[in-house]
Order: C-alpha cells, then structure tokens, then sequence
C-alpha cells in the first residue's frame, strides 16, 4: 500500500493516466495547475487530441511548449488561440456555457462532491487558512463535468466541511435538475486509491475501481465516511507504456508533480 | 504633457496612508517594484485590492502596510503559501489582518462595475456556496424582468491607486501591453489615480502604429515610471520570464518573521530603489530570464488619406 515501485509507476502517475482517460471525446476543458495541467496534456497527446486547452488566466487553446510553472505562465500564452481580458474568459466563455469539462481539487471535498479550499477550522479564526476560491465557485456551476483529482485521506475525505468553496451534488438529485446550471457537478473523482463516479439517484460519490493493489480496506481507512461501492467494483487499468513514457520524457522530465 | 516620474516622486504624490490600492496584473506584469517603494517609504493602514495576493502583497503585509486585503485567491502560484498573510490572519501575528473575500469572477466584476460607474454588477456564481455568508456584501438579487432569475450581485470596487506595469507607455502614459491581460485595464479605469510602471518609454509614433493593442490612453493616467525589470519575480511577456526559483525560495523566507525582516532589509530599506536591486541581482540572474524570440505577425491597418 504505502508504494507502488514494484508496480513501476508512482502513485500520481496512476493517477495522472486515470484522469487523463476520463477526458475521452472532450473538447473544452478548464485547466488547473499542478496535476491537472499534466492530465490535460496527456489526454491532448492520446484520448482527446481535438481538446481546447483553456486557462482562468485568460488563454484559449493553449500549446505550452513547456510544462506551465503556473495557470499564468509565459509558455500558454505564445502559439495560443486566443488571449482574452479575465472578465471575458469568465464571463463568455465559462458563464455562457462554453466549458465541456474543468479540473477541481480542494482540502476537503465531502460524499456529494462538495469542496472546501478556504479553510481548515472556523473562517474567523482557522486553524489553516486555505486559498480561498479562485476561479472554483464559478468553475464549479458552469462546466458541464467537474473532474476531481486529490489524494485520499480521512482529513481530506470528510463526512462534514468546514467551508463549502464549491458547490457539488446536493443529495437531492431533483434539486439538482431544478437549479438549472450548465454544470452537472462532479462527474469523476481519481485519488491515489481507485476512481470514483457518482451515483444517479442519490449524486452520492461511488467506488468504481481499486488501483493494482489496493484493497477495499484501504479505501476505508481513508475516508470518512463509509463509500457506497459499484455493484460491478473492477480495477483500475494500470497506466500503458506510451503514457508513461508520455508523462515522464514530454511532460515532467524532472518529474515535479510525477515522483 | 510628459507624466514621466520618478517611482519615488509617484508613490510619494500618489499614494497615501489608509488608501485603498490595487497593484493589478494575473502572475504577469506583477509590479513588485512599485510594492518595495511603497514599503520603502513605510505607507500604512492601506487596504490592498488584488485577485491574487501573489509574493507581493506577502511582502508588503509582511512589512506592516496594510490594515485590509480584499482578493479572491491567497497563495505561492504553483509553490505553496504566504505565510506573513497567514500569520496575520490565523494568529494575529504581528497585528490582524481584516478580510473581504470573493471569487475570482467577482473581483473581476467589482472592477467591471467600478470602471463603468455602475452601482453593482450581477453574475452568476455563489449558489450554494458559504462565501455570501462570510461576505455580506455579496447579495442575492431577483432578476426584474420576467424570467426572475436569481443572481448574486457584487459591488463596485473604486481604488484610490491602481498600479499596472505595462511593456511600453508613451511618457502622456498611452499604455501598450500584451501577453496576460488580467483585469488591468479594469483596475485602472475604476480608479481614482493611476500610475504605469513600463519597461519602455515609446515614441507616440509607436502606440499610433497599433493601437489594438494599447489599453489605458494617457488621459486616466497620472503618472508614468521607467523601472526595466520591475515585475522581477514575475515577468514581462517577451521581456523576462517569471524567475521560478525566486518563488520557490521565498517560502523559506516568508515562513520565518526574522528572515523575512532580513530579507526586507536587504532587497528594499537599504537600497534607493529598483535600478539597485536590478544591479544587486546581477546579471547573470537577467540573462537566465531572458526568452527567445517570437515576434507576432504584422497586419495592415490602411491608409485612408
């Protein structure tokens, strides 16, 4: 459990190539710093060759010659589609409905899909005072499939936030339908143990895979709350040899986010 | 009118104790160098507007400017934290550090309405989210018209001071950049004073053989600064690139009050301003930012004589 060497792929590798998949036929995305910077790159470079690259920070269609050191980062801008002020990248793009999918993450993210980036213990006096929302709030109500990437945890993976940031799944799937948002909220969630889609009736978070060697156990030991399971719960198909040449020799060479 | 000044002369006229200030610019065109002569010249009790705090504004309130951040995004881009703002806020260390939060959208918005001289400005976002309960001037609004769709409403953010670094300006302060746009040009036109801080002073020839690309026009700016290099650790699109390793060892300083003090030291109080710290820096450290070349296609405007 604690390493993957003798599988020959790291943790955030799995999950990079978990999450790269889930953006198959994809045409629009929204993308994040860190991890999903890599998964999008990779989807271009295997399952969604046509995907549009968009940052909050104002570029559409992005071809970074190297990996962004940040969603601003010089390389996104040269060899772009389009760059556009801030208030038109959220307000046409986004808000109108443009956006096919987006990454989100957070330090804590609740059964429905919910997440919290503000803080950790009260918001007048955290314990750890977070980043807040960002582009998330929005992000999280216009892109029509919310893609979730975080590292699973009994802190991280929590029964109650202390902050909503974001809104998921509401636990009442006619609510849902009655808000009228482009967003159907989260879609997917990968972590470093298996991957997770979420329920039709209920928008409950559901185990659909384990990654090679992880155990039901497992999962259980680091969530806090007890994960509805797919009846037809199967594994993870580990990451291919072209994906990881991919990540390691195109991606992170210096392997950053992949170690 | 030649608006050319000197970063001292401008922050010394432009900005004031207890003013609200907006230092604009989306991890690009980021002016530090205007932030080091604010904390050089010990201004106080300000209330510092940006959508990311960024390296920065944790200088600034690490050095005792501020009294309020108002932003919608705190940390390191693509590093970590900024732990001066968060000793502030989490242990009011040295002092409190008051907080008015927004998304991003929001903040882009404020300014939206601050430039356009609206009372509020609507959007969608917020829905059931906690951030209009920790912000009660984020409000729920009834569209009038007959769908009756709910937003949120936000309200205009007018600064005292915008600053904006720009790659060029002509010396009135016609102001040209490219790359990033962030919410510059919003910033500014929501403000009340403006000073551009630019790489190059440019013959107005320049601005007028493009003028897609200018911005601000001269006449909403009251001040325009020649400080090459003054975004350093951030960086000017086709100038220099953001200086990552600047970003990566600031967590260290940042994490420790009396290496931040050493630090503030060092690179601001004792030098008279930026051209020092340009030299202070060496320049090795510039030619390892400096990009390689890829200039944009030409397009033909017309001549209509």
């Amino acid at each position: 459990m604690s390493g993957t060497a003798e599988l020959g792929y790291s943790k955030n590798e799995i999950m990079i190539a978990a999450s790269a998949r889930t953006l198959a036929g994809e045409r629009i995305c929204f993308v994040g710093v860190g991890l999903p910077n890599i998964v999008c790159n990779l989807a271009q470079r295997t399952v969604a060759p046509d995907l549009q690259l968009v940052y909050e920070s104002g570029v559409f269609g992005a071809r970074p010659a190297r990996l962004p050191l940040s969603i601003g980062d010089p390389s996104l801008v040269t060899g772009s589609t389009a760059v556009t002020s801030m208030f038109e990248l959220f307000a046409f793009y986004l808000q109108a409905g443009l956006i096919d999918a987006a990454f989100l993450g957070g330090a804590q993210i609740d059964r429905f899909g919910n997440l919290n980036t503000t803080v950790i213990g009260d918001y007048e006096s955290p314990k750890v005072r977070l980043p807040g929302s960002g582009g998330a709030c929005e992000i999280a109500i216009h892109a029509r499939k919310i893609l979730v990437i975080m590292r699973q945890a009994q802190r991280s993976f929590v029964e109650r936030l202390h902050f909503r940031t974001s809104p998921g799944h509401s636990g009442d799937p006619e609510h849902d339908r009655a808000r009228g948002w482009f967003g159907s909220g989260p879609t997917s969630v990968v972590t470093d143990l298996g991957t997770y889609g979420f329920d039709e009736a209920t928008g409950e978070m559901t185990l659909l895979t384990l990654h090679p060697g992880v155990t039901l156990d497992d999962v259980r030991a680091n969530m806090g709350w007890d994960p509805r399971v797919a009846d037809d719960l199967g594994e993870t198909p580990p990451p291919t040899d072209e994906e990881l040449r991919l990540i390691r020799e195109e991606l992170d060479p210096e392997g950053v986010y992949t170690r | 009118m030649s608006k050319v000044a000197t970063m001292r002369d401008a922050v010394a006229e432009l900005v004031r104790d207890g003013d609200t200030v907006a230092i604009e610019g989306f991890t690009h065109l980021i002016c530090f160098a205007a932030g080091h002569e604010i904390i050089r010249q010990r201004r106080r009790d300000l209330t510092l507007c940006r959508l990311t705090p960024d390296v920065i504004y944790d200088q600034m309130i690490g050095a005792g400017v501020a009294r309020k951040l108002v932003f919608s995004w705190l940390g390191n881009p693509g590093v970590g934290s900024l732990h001066a703002v968060r000793r502030r806020i989490e242990h009011a260390d040295p002092e409190p550090l008051e907080l008015e939060e927004y998304s991003h959208f929001g903040m882009v918005c404020r300014y939206v309405a601050g430039a356009a001289n609206l009372p509020f400005f609507p959007i969608r976002s917020y829905y059931e989210s906690d951030i209009p309960r920790v912000n009660p001037n984020i409000k729920p609004m009834r569209s009038p018209y007959e769908d009756g769709t709910e937003v949120y409403v936000v309200p205009p953010l007018r600064p005292d001071v915008t600053i904006v670094h720009a790659q060029r300006a002509t010396a009135e302060g016609d102001t040209q950049i490219w790359g990033l746009m962030g919410c510059q040009k919003e910033a500014a036109f929501a403000a009340d004073r403006v000073i551009v801080v630019c790489e190059e002073i440019v013959d107005e020839s320049v601005v007028r053989r493009d003028p897609n690309r200018t911005v601000l026009p001269g006449v909403v700016v009251d001040a325009v600064v020649h400080e090459p290099f003054g975004c350093h650790p951030s960086y000017a699109q086709g100038y220099y690139d953001r200086d990552n390793a600047f970003y990566l060892e600031w967590e260290n300083v940042s994490r420790d009050p009396e290496a931040l003090e050493a630090w503030l030291k060092e690179w601001v109080y004792e030098l008279e301003g930026h051209a020092e710290y340009v030299e202070k820096m060496g320049p090795e450290r510039w030619e390892g930012l400096r990009p390689g070349v890829a200039m944009s296609g030409e397009v033909n405007y017309g001549e209509y004589a």
